[in-house]
């Protein structure tokens, strides 16, 4: 009843899917992270009238479905004459989607922080920039990895939407390969494997790093 | 062993003896009953606008309802429609509750040998698409250019036989989102049905899509009844007349949005 060999030919449509999901992955963790840290930081510690507008932005994208932010941009902004590839759309979707999570999660994190070492730094005579950086953030971080991790994650796994916009991601090719041969159990397994692949890679990947920044504690 | 073959040749000559007395009784000619009927009975769809939906006014409308009027009036007699789906469309004809089936019908080699066809009257195609101002005439010119298609859609199979490695074909989800694509000017060539570029036409006048080129086409036929050869003639010279004298281009550029497709008809 299975048969992966009608999948043969297409392996090169999955490679393509499966690098293009990856490098979008990449590139939008690393700025979603970025831009997540400075939001956080902003509405942890901003004025009121700049953490406003960040709690609205966060508000606004945790509380609306993350395809309908993805055909807002795709679809909706060139009536503005934003006219974005489907690539460059996908890609603000994600970092967008991650910024807004990542800094509730960040902020959470910074929270915590007790007023002792705030205090502690200022009689140092370190600068806010100084405390930020070198205090606060790294311990902060630390304290949420694991759910920062699992949102990276999930923003993974969401990019699978992209693939509606015509991305040709991991999905895309699935659907297409499956559009084709109509082996669609034997398309989405495979693709399911890959995605599950990646998360765990992903999940290693963020271990390894973790381990590596927050060795501080570490006495050798 | 032996029993069951002289069943089975029973059975056989019952049919043909059924058959050939069928025929006989079937010696009526069809144009001759409309025509002191004074009635003409047309199949149309009801449900399947631009080619037949009820209108506003509750009163069938679309091509085929314009071309059975077309054909009655041409013939001097009255129009009756009769709404039928599509899977009972040609039943109608076979049970002789229509003389005619005037419904955005398609020829293929199975109806073919059920009914016989006239001539085509209204284009039915799957094409390229696209703004006025992009030059595009054949596969080749889509050259280093994109074109947005629903996914898995025969459009999208015909569409990747024909064009080179060099042009960008971006797969959408459904109809909906392709339509998106081109109406927000993500992409400006479609491949697509030429009912579906109509719809945009009606809707957004000012992006109304161009036919290019076809990728596949199927147009409609008027179908009667097998063997009724004064029928088909006089059917065939009314279309004949309402390709001539333009009819049947008005009535393609009052619902489809376009003119009849170069070539129509040939």
């Amino acid at each position: 009843m299975l048969n992966f060999s009608d999948l043969l030919p297409y392996t090169d449509q999955f490679l393509k899917g499966l690098l293009t999901t990856v490098e979008l992955t990449l590139y939008s963790t690393l700025l979603g992270l970025i831009l997540g840290a400075v939001l956080a930081t902003a509405r942890q510690y901003g004025s009121s009238l700049v953490a406003g507008v960040v709690s609205v932005y966060v508000e606004l994208i945790r509380n609306t479905p993350f395809i309908v932010q993805l055909f807002f941009i795709f679809f909706g902004l060139p009536s503005i004459g934003v006219m974005l590839s489907p690539w460059q759309a996908g890609m603000i979707a994600m970092v967008i989607n991650l910024a807004a999570y990542s800094t509730e999660i960040i902020r959470a994190g910074l929270g915590t922080t007790p007023k002792g070492q705030w205090e502690a730094a200022k009689v140092l005579g370190l600068s806010f920039k100084q405390t930020l950086l070198r205090v606060v953030m790294v311990p902060a971080v630390e304290k949420i990895y694991p759910a920062l991790t699992s949102q990276c994650i999930i923003v993974m796994l969401g990019s699978a939407v992209l693939s509606q916009i015509s991305v040709p991601d991991l999905t895309y090719a699935a659907n297409l390969v499956q559009s084709r041969n109509f082996r669609s159990f034997e398309s989405y397994l495979i693709t399911a494997g890959l995605y599950l692949l990646l998360a765990i890679l992903m999940r290693k990947a963020f271990n390894m790093i973790g381990r590596r920044v927050f060795s501080y504690r570490v006495i050798k | 062993m032996k029993f069951k073959n002289i069943f089975k040749k029973t059975l056989l000559i019952a049919a043909s003896l059924a058959t050939l007395s069928a025929a006989n009784i079937v010696q009526a000619d069809v144009l001759q009953d409309i025509k002191d009927r004074k009635v003409l009975r047309v199949a149309v769809p009801q449900d399947f606008p631009p080619f037949g939906s009820v209108g506003l006014d509750l009163k069938p409308q679309g091509i085929d309802i314009d071309v059975a009027q077309y054909i009655a009036d041409k013939m001097s007699v009255e129009l009756e429609l009769i709404p039928v789906t599509s899977a009972n469309r040609i039943p109608y004809l076979q049970t002789k509750k229509a003389d005619l089936v005037i419904s955005s019908l398609g020829k293929n080699p199975e109806r073919e040998k059920a009914i016989d066809f006239s001539t085509p009257y209204a284009p039915f195609f799957l094409g390229v698409f696209g703004d006025k101002e992009i030059q595009v005439k054949s596969a080749d010119d889509l050259t280093n250019k994109t074109v947005g298609v629903t996914r898995g859609a025969v459009e999208d199979l015909e569409l990747e036989k024909i064009v080179s490695s060099n042009t960008t074909i971006q797969r959408f989800e459904d109809n909906n989102t392709t339509l998106s694509a081109y109406l927000s000017g993500q992409v400006n060539l479609i491949a697509t049905g030429n009912l579906v570029a109509a719809e945009i036409a009606k809707k957004q006048p000012n992006r109304a899509p161009e036919s290019k080129f076809m990728l596949k086409e199927s147009p409609c036929y008027i179908g009667m009844m097998k063997d009724e050869s004064a029928l088909q003639s006089e059917v065939n010279s009314i279309i004949a007349a309402a390709f001539s004298d333009g009819t049947l281009n008005s009535i393609s550029m009052k619902w489809l949005k376009a003119p009849l497709p170069e070539g129509f008809g040939a």
